[in-house]
């Protein structure tokens, strides 16, 4: 079978409905929201601190710890256990190390920079939300940074190259492969490359592709959303 | 080619091409790569001849050395005390840096400062591994008694205390409370409680108009507003 139109009628290339805002979490250090059509990830920057117990201290550098969350109720029908899995394990760990080449935690020594995402709804691209959320809060917390971190997923369904997938074609019977992917756009790096099922490698570099030109587009949201804060935060109050 | 590619004060993220070619010089919140300069956090461009550099917007507050700050007590150690700075970092306060009262040897030093009060303190010394020193011998530094403390975001204390120290004079004058702001985000207050509470609300307001141009007006006018009194923009000569 041929996978001809998406079911959720959207172009190949194009993703779901993107939306980004900064600071909704006033006691934090830093916050931000991530959505990717009905995937919502909240992120909290809390850092840099006091680190203990002090065994974990680093002498040399700060370090980033990251928390992901699905909420009970996030997904489709069946209860998420709440705590920790050993899949929100994995990717609490992928994103630290999708972020971790961004943040300067050397000017933080002995101290933890904590970064908590989570998810109130998900539909798929969980991670991706969580990393793009993730790494606006920490632009609003004030961390030294190299860059912005966008994530989106890519993969194929049958034989087409999409981006974005949904939970209905992550999940569909035939051939399928996720491809969820972080990308600093400035320096034009790669920070995860994930891959669940089979691609052939022509597929696999213009899936990339596609997956390039979608992170553009979300780092212009995420700049956007950031700026935003600052500049309406003062014009609501002044009224 | 050398070019800049935003405007003097505009609002940028991290990792925005600041300026093009090895004309200009990267500044502090900037970094180098290759031949372009890209901003390292959000903050506001300042375009100063050849140096680009950005003034933070956000963060924690990061001990530095000549500050004056606002510490709690937390700890009371054999030779000083151990203080919280609204940072990562604890700081230390020597016995000998901390009072010019005699202080006997084996003395209980909880009688000096216990544990929970809070200090006007100035930061003498910051290693390279964030091991803070303060000292509380010059004028302003003190024992807090009494009032209350809130926290402010540090990068806006310049303008919560204004030119030369206008801003906070005016809001003294038009609430009568004492106010003394750590350069570390602790900000103290000693008055009437309607007074206290108009002061809060008008440290909140510098906070998150800071960034928008006529602030100091706009704060008179609402000062004037609230109190009834008739203000003067003066500028404070600093005594120390």
């Amino acid at each position: 079978m041929v996978y001809a139109r998406r079911l959720d009628g959207r172009k190949f290339d194009e993703m779901r409905q993107i939306e980004a805002k900064v600071g909704i979490i006033k006691r934090a250090d830093g916050s931000a929201m991530f959505r990717f059509g009905n995937t919502i990830a909240y992120a909290a920057v809390y850092g840099p601190r006091n680190l203990y117990p002090k065994f974990l201290q680093d002498p040399s550098k700060g370090i980033l710890r990251c928390h992901y969350n699905m909420m009970p109720f996030s997904s489709a029908g069946e209860r998420v256990r709440p705590g920790g899995s050993r899949r929100s394990k994995e990717i609490s760990m992928v994103t630290k190390n999708a972020l971790l080449p961004i943040v300067n935690l050397e000017e933080y020594p002995n101290s933890v920079v904590d970064v908590f995402i989570e998810l109130p709804q998900t539909e798929a691209g969980s991670r991706c939300a969580g990393i793009c959320a993730a790494s606006m809060a920490l632009a609003d917390a004030g961390l030294i940074m190299k860059d912005l971190v966008a994530a989106v997923s890519v993969g194929r369904v049958d034989d087409r190259v999409v981006v974005d997938l949904d939970y209905s074609e992550e999940s569909y019977s035939g051939i399928v492969a996720d491809i969820p992917i972080a990308y600093l756009p400035t320096l034009d790096k790669l920070t995860l490359l994930q891959m669940d099922g089979i691609v052939p490698k022509e597929t696999l570099m213009e899936a990339l592709k596609l997956g390039l030109k979608a992170c553009m587009k979300i780092n212009e949201l995420q700049k956007k959303a950031l700026k935003q804060k600052y500049i309406t935060e003062g014009v609501e109050d002044a009224q | 080619m050398t070019d800049v590619q935003v405007k003097d004060k505009e609002i940028v993220v991290p990792g925005e091409i600041l300026a093009k070619g090895m004309g200009y010089v990267p500044g502090a919140g900037t970094y180098r790569n290759g031949e372009d300069i890209i901003s390292e956090r959000l903050g506001v461009v300042s375009i100063d001849g050849r140096a680009v550099k950005l003034i933070p917007l956000s963060g924690r507050y990061l001990p530095k050395r000549g500050d004056t700050i606002i510490c709690k007590v937390v700890d009371v150690t054999l030779n000083g005390w151990r203080l919280e700075t609204n940072s990562a970092y604890q700081a230390m306060l020597g016995l000998k840096e901390a009072t010019s009262e005699f202080i006997a040897r084996g003395a209980d030093l909880r009688k000096y400062y216990d544990i929970g009060d809070f200090l006007v303190c100035k930061v003498s010394n910051v290693t390279s591994q964030m091991l803070v020193d303060v000292m509380m011998k010059g004028p302003g530094l003190k024992k807090l008694k009494g009032g209350r403390i809130i926290e402010v975001n540090s990068y806006k204390v310049p303008r919560i205390i204004g030119k030369h120290g206008s801003m906070i004079s005016m809001i003294k004058e038009a609430t009568g409370c004492w106010i003394i702001v750590g350069q570390n985000g602790l900000v103290w207050l000693q008055g009437e409680p309607p007074a206290e509470l108009l002061a809060i609300h008008t440290i909140r307001m510098i906070e998150s108009e800071s960034h928008l141009g006529g602030l100091t007006s706009r704060i008179k006018d609402f000062l004037e507003k609230e109190t009834g009194k008739k203000l003067e923009v003066k500028l404070e000569v600093k005594t120390e």
